[in-house]
């Protein structure tokens, strides 16, 4: 099977569990994705798939070069391009769609995506400094402090975290459950945040299942065990 | 239609009776305690309605004691079991927000007819 997907931040909600629990949820639109390339160990060193974002609206002025990639897949050019692990496990060709039922509820996924960009942000913004004292006489507010002592080492550390440019910036959230998944209108809910704006691209990946009902399957097999045993 | 609203949809619970801002009701909850279930009787006056779709929520305030109480409840949350409207209220106002600081006969609300 394909490792992930692309997909398309919607915005978030909450919704109930069984228990009657509320959980914050994120809606993904994710796929359909149309196979546009395949990538094989023996030509190409690994074992991929190139998937395109299919949405409504195909790319504006995609170039000769772009249409020649897209002309196998007999797919309108698209404004999203990734590439994904393969398997290799089923036969697949270009043209072929991937979409929201590669995930189950229940399944943990990692998804990347762009984060908000926050700008030229300062050291307590964007590194967590505590700042100073607003009041009591402190003349020390938000500023850095100092960035490297006199004599020794006479200069300013490598990497010495200090304001600049905040955001914009490939994330991964890894590790969040699916909560459900919707085939009709392909679209996927998953608990927790993902970074980026509404309508942000994203990229969701498999991780595996949660560890709770592994542990709970080790058990019943366990207890089954056990009661044979008696 | 919004997708958000899409997957709200089958979250949102169909069989509310309709309230407003003022009405005395009656908010039968479940209290789980262990593994038992009870309903709980909330009864008091709805101050608040917010948010929309799966996201909405109402605060009931009541007097218990001499002091203020106020909960705030999931619309659509299974562990309400029902609302039932007392009385209805007539105000003015969409939040009530100015009962907590009024005592006694000040802080009634007159009833709609």
């Amino acid at each position: 099977m394909v490792e992930g997907i692309i997909g398309k931040k919607i915005g978030m909600t909450q919704t109930f569990d069984e228990a009657g629990n509320v959980i914050p949820v994120t809606v993904i639109q994710a796929g359909p994705c149309a196979v546009i390339q395949k990538k094989a160990a023996e030509k190409d060193g690994y074992a991929a798939v190139q998937l395109c974002f299919v949405e409504e609206t195909p790319a504006k002025h995609p170039n000769k070069p772009t249409l020649g990639h897209f002309k196998a897949s007999e797919i309108p050019p698209t404004r999203m391009l990734r590439e994904f692990r393969f398997d290799g496990s089923a036969e697949i060709k270009p043209g072929d769609t991937f979409s929201v039922d590669i995930f189950q509820p229940g399944e943990m996924v990692s998804v990347t995506g762009t984060s908000k960009g926050k700008g030229f942000a300062g050291v307590v913004k964007r590194w967590g400094f505590h700042g100073g004292n607003k009041t009591h006489g402190s003349m020390f507010h938000r500023a850095p402090g100092s960035i490297g002592a006199s004599a020794y080492p006479s200069h300013v550390m490598k990497g010495k975290k200090m304001p600049g440019h905040m955001g914009s910036e490939r994330k991964t959230v890894k590790n969040l459950r699916v909560v459900e998944t919707d085939k009709e209108k392909n679209l996927l809910v998953l608990k927790g945040a993902v970074p980026g704006a509404k309508g942000g691209y994203l990229l969701i990946r498999k991780t595996g299942f949660e560890i709770l009902p592994a542990i709970q399957k080790i058990n019943e097999a366990q207890s089954a065990i056990e009661q044979k045993e008696e | 239609m919004n997708l958000i609203d899409k997957v709200e949809e089958k979250q949102l619970k169909q069989d509310i009776e309709s309230f407003n801002i003022g009405d005395a009701v009656k908010v039968h909850v479940v209290i789980r305690e262990g593994d038992k279930e009870r309903i709980q009787v909330f009864r008091g006056d709805v101050i608040a309605r917010k948010g929309s779709g799966s996201r909405e929520s109402f605060t009931v305030r009541k007097l218990s004691f001499g002091v203020g109480v106020e909960r705030v409840f999931p619309l659509h949350s299974k562990m309400i079991r029902k609302i039932e409207v007392v009385r209805r209220g007539k105000v003015r106002r969409a939040k009530l927000y100015y009962l907590r600081s009024l005592r006694g006969k000040a802080a009634r609300i007159k009833e709609a007819r």
